[in-house]
């Protein structure tokens, strides 16, 4: 029962990249201008590159606060109620406030990197992955970090630090293989009329989904997964 | 909010030249004097329609003396970068200012035929949260809607430079200030950019003085018009380098920075140049070391008249200047329409060189001592003045007013808004459209053209039309 868990959660931790790197809104169409504004193919490859670096250091500069904070606090259960509880109101944060952050049009359209990041960290991507994060760590890690000894410990808060690299790895290239695929689809076949034709305005569906994720996390902290 | 994004937002500019083509036209009105009303007229461009080439709809405001002159969207193409965050706006606004009030209306057009006014900014808001005054060229861009003054603060708005403001693009709220660093800018007139590629250009035409009661011909004489064009950093919001056309060189007015992203060149209107009255075109760009620079590419030469003929302002002169006023860039880059509001010359010049423009056609329509008929038969007042093309190119339709004050000085005897088409065969054939000719009505002065969908001096692309 818990491998089923676990491997739903490892799927969330994708499907979540794939939503995030189809969205035009997450940059991709930006990579496509980069070939096309820089007439070599390299650029497109060097864009999505930017991008999934900056979306990566997003993830993980939300999600290793969290790791260290269930290795030194040791109320497990509230922690991962009260991530739930954070990510469900960034969710009613964006479905009332509809106004795109005026910082991120003050970026250098070269800067990608910098955008990514700042995009994700403005739409409350990172904190979407928390409350699935905090469910894997409790499924490979039962038990919570007091009962354990010194030593056992140590290896557990390294053990939920390599977890968030890698939930943060595998959710950046999950996104940058849907990205990369759509950007590379419209340069080479389809055409630049798909850019307006695929976009789809997902605000609701966003802020829905971080409501949904938070939920989870909050049901998941007291029912013991 | 859409769910998709607005279908007249088009990724590259060959995309928007092959779409749809427009439905209407909104044309600005302006009251014959500051004691009358002005307006946004609505017509009619539906092939086969029974009303086509007619007002089908005014909107009148209710207040007078504001002066309408340029105006454009909330929203335009820029908005299917990702980058701009506003893929889901409407083109449905005209932000519309006066420059002699400075009062700003914003136009519901969602519905063409039942175009009516969404809100109106008071003077004192402008004055109170920009200290400029006097605004004029609208372009929707990175952080909402960017506006260009003519004046500073006070009453003559001479207290202060003229620069830009930024508008919230959903609320029409002003936010404020965009410069950081304006460095040597102290007077303004249009402005344009090129998104990706992160630039800015403006220009100068002269402040308040010496434009709200008439050109002032001293002025005009020893170069005290604007003479320079401003290159920004655009995100930076910082004026990277100043260009001096040369102070003869007198009003550099309408920029037109290529459609296609790729390009780093665009195109600069001159009035008049004092030392021989000739009108010029300088072409700029950016070079290899990324300095910008500048040549003249194009002059137009000044017409002999005896001055009996002549408005006082000219007598002196025995000639007729072309009066460079407007000048418009089609969306494939080729061709350059030039408004010689003097003369009552419309120019077409081939630029698919920049800088070695060809006159390609030229069709004559009213103007000063001369007054050409309409191939319908009648009257064009004044000259050419604001022109504007359709996306795909094939139309270009053009009004007459400049400002109330300037159009009393040099055509004193004449009054009248009129606003005609021209065709554009494939082959670049340009010739007036006899049967499109739209009057409009007793007391009104007919200014800018925007068309349903955008056209050529709106929108500004993130995709090259590759």
């Amino acid at each position: 029962m818990e491998d089923v868990s676990l491997a739903a959660l490892w799927w969330a931790v994708i499907f979540s990249g794939f939503y995030h790197g189809i969205n035009p809104g997450m940059g991709w169409p930006l990579a496509v201008s980069a070939a096309l504004m820089e007439r070599r193919p390299w650029a497109m490859a060097k864009a999505l590159g930017m991008l999934a670096l900056g979306h990566f250091l997003a993830m993980i500069g939300i999600l290793l606060p969290f790791s260290l904070m269930i290795f030194l606090v040791e109320r497990e259960t509230e922690i991962r109620f009260g991530a739930g509880l954070i990510v469900v109101t960034m969710g009613v944060y964006l479905l009332i406030n509809r106004k795109h952050p005026k910082i991120l049009a003050r970026i250098h359209p070269a800067r990608l990197a910098l955008w990514s990041f700042l995009a994700a960290m403005a739409h409350g991507a990172g904190l979407m992955l928390v409350p699935i994060y905090l469910g894997i760590c409790g499924l490979l890690e039962p038990g919570n970090v007091a009962a354990s000894g010194h030593a056992a410990a140590q290896s557990l808060m390294s053990n939920d630090i390599l977890t968030a690299l890698t939930v943060a790895t595998v959710h950046t290239l999950a996104m940058t293989v849907a990205g990369s695929l759509s950007a590379v689809i419209v340069y080479h076949w389809l055409g630049l009329k798909f850019i307006s034709r695929s976009w789809f305005n997902l605000d609701t569906a966003w802020a829905v989904s971080l409501i949904l994720v938070g939920m989870f996390g909050m049901w998941s902290a007291y029912s013991g997964h | 909010m859409n769910l998709r994004p607005d279908p007249t937002f088009h990724a590259s500019p060959k995309l928007a030249m092959e779409a749809p083509v427009e439905n209407f036209a909104f044309t600005i009105m302006l009251g014959k004097n500051a004691d009358q009303h002005d307006g946004l007229a609505v017509i009619d461009l539906r092939a086969g329609s029974d009303t086509y080439g007619q007002i089908v709809h005014t909107v009148m405001t209710p207040t007078t003396g504001d002066e309408f002159h340029h105006f454009g969207w909330n929203a335009c193409s820029s908005s299917l970068s990702p980058l701009s965050g506003h893929a889901f706006l409407e083109r449905r606004y005209l932000i519309v200012p006066g420059i002699r009030s400075s009062r700003i209306y914003i136009f519901d057009v969602k519905s063409p035929l039942e175009s009516k006014i969404h809100k109106i900014i008071e003077p004192e808001e402008v004055f109170a949260k920009t200290g400029y005054s006097r605004p004029h060229t609208i372009h929707c861009g990175p952080e909402g809607i960017y506006v260009s003054t003519l004046g500073g603060a006070g009453p003559d708005g001479t207290d202060g430079p003229p620069g830009i403001f930024i508008m919230d693009c959903e609320s029409f709220e002003i936010i404020g200030r965009y410069e950081m660093d304006r460095g040597k800018q102290n007077k303004h007139y249009d402005f344009w950019w090129n998104l990706p590629q992160d630039y800015m250009v403006s220009s100068e035409w002269g402040l308040p003085p010496q434009f709200e009661n008439g050109v002032v011909p001293e002025d005009l004489l020893s170069n005290k018009y604007g003479h320079s064009i401003h290159f920004w950093d655009l995100r930076a919001r910082k004026n990277i380098q100043t260009m001096d056309f040369g102070e003869n060189y007198q009003m550099a007015l309408e920029i037109r920075p290529a459609h296609d992203p790729t390009k780093s060149y665009g195109f600069c209107g001159v009035v008049v140049d004092t030392t021989n009255l000739q009108g010029a075109i300088f072409t700029w760009w950016r070079d290899d070391d990324g300095k910008w620079q500048s040549k003249k590419t194009i002059t137009i030469d000044p017409r002999p008249e005896d001055p009996e003929n002549l408005p006082e302002l000219l007598k002196g002169f025995s000639a007729v200047p072309p009066l460079v006023t407007d000048i418009d860039l089609s969306l494939d880059d080729k061709y350059l329409y030039v408004a010689c509001w003097g003369l009552g010359e419309m120019h077409q010049y081939d630029v698919s060189d920049p800088l070695n423009p060809v006159l390609n056609g030229k069709v004559e329509l009213g103007g000063i001592a001369r007054e050409t008929k309409h191939p319908n038969g009648k009257d064009f007042v004044y000259g050419p003045q604001m022109v504007e093309i359709s996306r795909d190119g094939k139309r270009v339709f053009w009004t007459n007013s400049l400002y109330s004050t300037w159009d009393n000085q040099f055509y004193p005897h004449q009054e009248g808004g009129q606003m005609v088409m021209a065709n554009v065969g494939d082959d670049g054939s340009f010739e007036l459209d006899p049967d499109f000719y739209v009057n409009f009505p007793e007391g009104t002065r007919a200014h800018q053209i925007r068309l349903e969908g955008g056209d050529c001096s709106t929108d500004s692309f993130c995709y090259p039309s590759v």
